[in-house]
């Protein structure tokens, strides 16, 4: 039982030095192999989260969903693909013809990138990178440049403006996405992803940390650029946003890489709060760990989809006040008390640390909760205040005056 | 030929044909994602190197920060009756001379020397670089006054760029 | 395996086109592109002695970081220049920016 992964890659290490490469040699083939194979696994997974939205707003909005292809509609995706690929490839007037095909490809590539550092189970992960995290940095940086070339190479004035939008938008809320990636790594004491999900042995992060889970999953909500942050879908305000000129199957990759871009932020914050692999019985089987890692990236999924399916918009300069002078400062001050308190009990028992970072997140959450009252009442006085308006003369002076 | 060396050989006509590329084209949006090429091979020359963290932080705040700051200036000062003309002014073939004359220097000068040729010793698996790193710019007895002064000269750019391109109105 | 001669001839033909994209360059954001370009060629002769000949102490990291941060400085700062200079001369080639005055 045990390891697939460990004896399929003992097997092929045999078979390859068998036909006499050298070890360099079997390295390389063996990882082009499992980039092959982890690559389709996850694109056929996106295939399956079309169904999965579909169905899953359709019951949020109180109707069926897909069912008429296949049990539950489930043959429902693979129509859609269909129906992209032989749609015609228009290609607008005045486009830059390289700079204007390439954005969907760098849409899904990093967002398949991302997927190297996941780790799946104890022993089965992409790349051992001990950067992990600094990684997933990077490769959002890389997803913005495809925006602004897609805006760009449009020729399309609002293509251009919903490309500056969007981007404003995902730059904004990285800040605080990366400043709450610091706190697990300051409780794991390493950044890498897999050293993160083992740490994580008799409580989760969450448990320690939940105001960091609470800032990460907003601030990935706003990343995805999933309602409420959705300004750059808002069909009714600016079209369709940067992907306006975009049509047939590279329409397609946008949105498959939209989808899976919520699943793999949704796995990496399973992996970096609620645990990843880890559950019962995870050490020994890891195709268990698997099957534990992507039922807490569903549900967290899930949670995304439920956020995004039941609130509406928030206007733009809303939704920089919210980033800007809620987020950010809290997110500061969220990584400071934990880094302080971390350094102050270096010696303590375990439990007494998960009970102090506790209490100290509530502490946290209470006094925010305290600072935005006050503030709101304040605002209330001031805006219900009474103001000059004119008034009618008092019913009296007019009877007085009556002849 | 170790495979190692042929990827060392594909990233570097990579990175030297897209820089190539940077400095000969006509259009503005075209170098500046050729630019992008080149800077990602440099990441790669950074992992080979096995300097991860460096390769990553290249391309967060290269990448991730400079080019797309550079592809904002391009669309932000671009005339709008400009015609693409050639981009490479009068003095081309003394530029050409001058970084053929540099490039033949630098290589005379280093074959002349002895180091030039050092193996690649395997690193010291105990030793964490990350943390190593982390250490020598935060410890008083290492890097941590320029790292301060790294801070405070990022902090007056900062402060610098936004001031100089205030618009005033 | 990989001999050190080959980083360092690597970085040095990187710094050499650098310098041909400043000389020869007419827009003053193509001149920067071309000092990006001899930064990087710089930090991979950093990282490379750092790893043939000095692995144990970590200050060839170090430098690269520092070098880093005043690429970034210097890039932001260079870029607000630009602008602001197109605000006024409706130009960013390097030539027609020759006076100081009209």
């Amino acid at each position: 039982m045990g390891d697939p992964v460990a004896l399929i890659s003992q097997w092929l290490n045999s078979l390859l030095m068998g036909w006499g490469l050298s070890a360099g040699w079997v390295v390389v083939i063996k990882s082009i192999i499992g980039v092959v194979v982890l690559c389709t696994v996850v694109l056929i997974l996106d295939i399956f989260l079309v169904w999965v939205e579909r169905k899953v707003v359709a019951r949020f909005q109180d109707r069926l969903g897909p069912n008429r292809l296949g049990p539950f509609g489930i043959i429902q995706p693979i129509a859609d693909v269909i129906k992209l690929l032989i749609k015609e490839d228009i290609r607008p007037h005045g486009a830059d013809k390289f700079v204007y095909n390439l954005p969907p490809i760098i849409a899904l590539a990093t967002v398949l990138a991302l997927w190297a550092v996941v780790p799946l189970a104890s022993t089965i992960v992409g790349s051992e990178l001990d950067v992990g995290v600094l990684y997933v940095v990077a490769i959002g940086g890389i997803g913005t440049l495809g925006i602004i070339m897609a805006g760009w190479a449009s020729n399309n004035k609002y293509a251009l403006l919903g490309a500056f939008r969007t981007v404003a938008l995902i730059v904004s809320y990285e800040v605080p996405l990366i400043i709450t990636l610091l706190v697990p790594v300051i409780l794991a004491r390493s950044m890498g992803l897999s050293t993160i999900a083992e740490k994580q042995d008799p409580v989760w992060y969450v448990v320690i940390a939940p105001l960091a889970a609470l800032i990460m999953f907003i601030s990935a909500q706003a990343e995805l650029g999933r309602a409420p942050f959705d300004l750059s879908e808002a069909e009714s305000e600016i079209v369709a946003g940067f992907h306006i000129e975009y049509t047939g199957m590279k329409f397609g990759l946008f949105y498959a890489g939209e989808l899976l871009h919520a699943l793999t932020l949704s796995g990496i914050i399973s992996v970096l709060f609620f645990g990843g692999w880890r559950g019962p019985g995870a050490e020994a089987y890891p195709l268990l760990g698997v099957i534990y890692f992507f039922i807490k990236a569903f549900i967290i999924y899930w949670a995304i989809m439920w956020l995004k399916y039941s609130l509406p918009r928030i206007r733009i300069d809303h939704m920089l006040d919210f980033n800007w002078k809620f987020l950010t400062p809290l997110a500061l001050v969220l990584v400071m008390v934990v880094a302080l308190l971390d350094k102050l009990m270096v010696g303590f028992p375990y439990w007494q640390y998960v009970a102090i970072m506790l209490t100290a997140n509530i502490v946290l959450v209470l006094l925010t909760l305290n600072i935005l009252r006050s503030r709101a009442k304040g605002e209330i006085k001031r805006v219900g205040e009474p103001r000059p308006v004119a008034t009618p003369p008092p019913p009296s002076s007019i009877s007085s005056t009556s002849p | 030929m170790t495979p190692a060396q042929i990827i060392f050989l594909i990233t570097a006509i990579v990175t030297l044909g897209s820089a190539l590329m940077v400095v000969t084209t006509r259009n503005m949006v075209h170098a500046a994602l050729w630019l992008i090429l080149s800077l990602l091979g440099v990441s790669v020359t950074f992992v080979l190197l096995e300097a991860g963290f460096l390769a990553v932080v290249q391309v967060v705040i290269y990448i991730g920060a400079i080019a797309i700051l550079m592809i904002f200036a391009i669309m932000l000062t671009r005339g709008i009756s400009e015609k693409e003309g050639p981009q490479i002014n009068r003095n081309w073939p003394w530029a050409l001379l001058i970084s053929l004359a540099i490039f033949a220097g630098l290589a005379w000068m280093l074959s002349s020397w002895s180091g030039l040729s050092t193996q690649i010793i395997p690193l010291d698996s105990r030793v964490d670089t990350i943390s190593q790193l982390g250490q020598a710019l935060v410890s008083p007895n290492h890097y941590l006054i320029p790292f301060e002064v790294a801070s405070v000269m990022l902090l007056a750019a900062l402060i610098g760029a936004v001031i100089i391109a205030w618009d005033g109105k | 395996m990989i001999p050190l001669s080959w980083y360092l001839i690597f970085a040095a033909a990187l710094f050499a086109i650098g310098i041909f994209g400043v000389l020869a360059r007419k827009n003053a954001i193509a001149i920067l592109m071309g000092i990006e370009l001899m930064l990087n060629s710089v930090n991979i002769n950093l990282v490379a002695f750092w790893r043939y000949i000095t692995p144990e102490r970590i200050t060839g990291q170090v430098f690269a970081i520092m070098v880093f941060a005043v690429a970034a400085a210097e890039v932001a700062v260079g870029l607000a220049l630009i602008i602001s200079i197109y605000r006024r001369r409706k130009t960013i080639v390097a030539e027609d920016i020759d006076m100081l005055k009209f």
